[in-house]
């Protein structure tokens, strides 16, 4: 794969990246990791 | 002075890194953790987000967290942040900015006879990563469901050794409430951070090269990302230095953008002819090495 074609596929997938993590904030999934990130999670220190 | 700090740059980068990224000091003196805003965005390494220092939160925790999550299949927030940041650095943020693969780094450096740069059977080990992603990380949280429809986050519970050394044990020791409640599942956590640990200081790693699910993401975009390696053949003599300089035995001067490499860049340094170099931002950025040849 040439220099310029690996440019151009890192800045598509970027740029999709950028596109779903929008989507996603809008879907509310940033809520759901807040509220899984702001309380202890059991499962994650071996108590769960 | 100025060479000498460019020798252990990385060192202060993943220092600065971690004490950033885990700057609530108030967990670590209260025994609890953050529990502000800021923890709806993922930070890029391997953090649990029930370290008591935590600012954001883990993208592998909060990729589970949303599969598990009742009606959910996909995190589109998750996945997208993985291919940005993947876009951009590739395993950079291995070598980088992961507070686990620090300790691991700092462990390498006590000395022990007989270091290995691969365990015995790496041929097929190298490839676990790939299966605890696909099996820990995604079917069964989306799969293995509770009695209300929701998913458990497996890696984390199973095997994430990240948590539990910067989340379980310091949580534990501040908490009594939680040392009543200790069983298989933590011994069994414990246990396999302390081998996880031991082989750290023998080998070079081993958690990333061959359980880290965040590292087989990042590891795809490798030969993609705007920042990789680049190797001129004009300049090399293929003398072999810089596949003795890889913690991981790689061929940088073969397959400069392997999956596995987390671009710590000692081989850029070893390269007598400066055959290897970063592709930057953009345009080609050659690196200097660091005795000014």
């Amino acid at each position: 794969m040439s220099r310029r074609a690996r440019d151009i596929t890192a800045a598509l997938t970027a740029a999709a990246g950028a596109a779903l993590l929008l989507l996603g904030l809008h879907m509310g999934e940033a809520e759901i990791v807040l509220r899984k990130a702001v309380n202890i999670c059991l499962e994650c220190i071996g108590l769960g | 002075m100025v060479k000498r700090l460019g020798k252990h740059i990385r060192l202060i980068v993943q220092l600065c890194w971690t004490a950033l990224t885990n700057g609530y000091a108030m967990g670590f003196l209260k025994g609890g953790i953050y529990k502000g805003e800021l923890k709806k965005i993922c930070v890029p390494g391997l953090n649990c987000y029930s370290c008591p220092g935590a600012l954001g939160a883990c993208p592998i925790g909060s990729l589970q967290a949303v599969l598990g999550e009742q009606g959910k299949w996909f995190s589109f927030y998750i996945v997208g942040f993985l291919m940005l940041v993947g876009a951009f650095f590739g395993r950079f943020i291995c070598g980088w900015l992961c507070p686990f693969g620090l300790v691991q780094d700092l462990l390498h450096k006590i000395p022990f006879p007989k270091k290995r740069k691969r365990l015995p059977g790496d041929r097929y080990l190298k490839y676990l990563r790939y299966l605890v992603l696909a099996v820990l990380v995604v079917i069964l949280p989306l799969t293995v469901l509770d009695i209300v429809g929701q998913g458990s986050p497996w890696y984390c519970k199973y095997i994430c050794p990240s948590g539990t050394l910067f989340a379980g044990i310091p949580l534990v020791l501040m908490n009594e409430g939680l040392q009543s409640s200790l069983g298989w599942l933590f011994n069994w956590k414990v246990g396999l951070l302390v081998v996880i640990l031991l082989l750290s200081v023998w080998s070079y790693r081993p958690f990333c090269r061959y359980l880290c699910p965040l590292g087989a993401i990042y590891g795809l975009f490798n030969p993609i990302a705007f920042y990789r390696y680049e190797v001129d053949k004009d300049k090399c003599v293929s003398c072999g230095a810089c596949t003795r300089a890889c913690g991981f035995a790689l061929r940088p001067d073969v397959e400069p953008n392997s999956t596995e490499c987390i671009r710590c860049g000692d081989c850029i340094r070893a390269c007598p002819t400066q055959a290897l170099h970063r592709r930057g931002f953009g345009k080609e950025r050659k690196v200097e090495r660091e005795d000014g040849a």
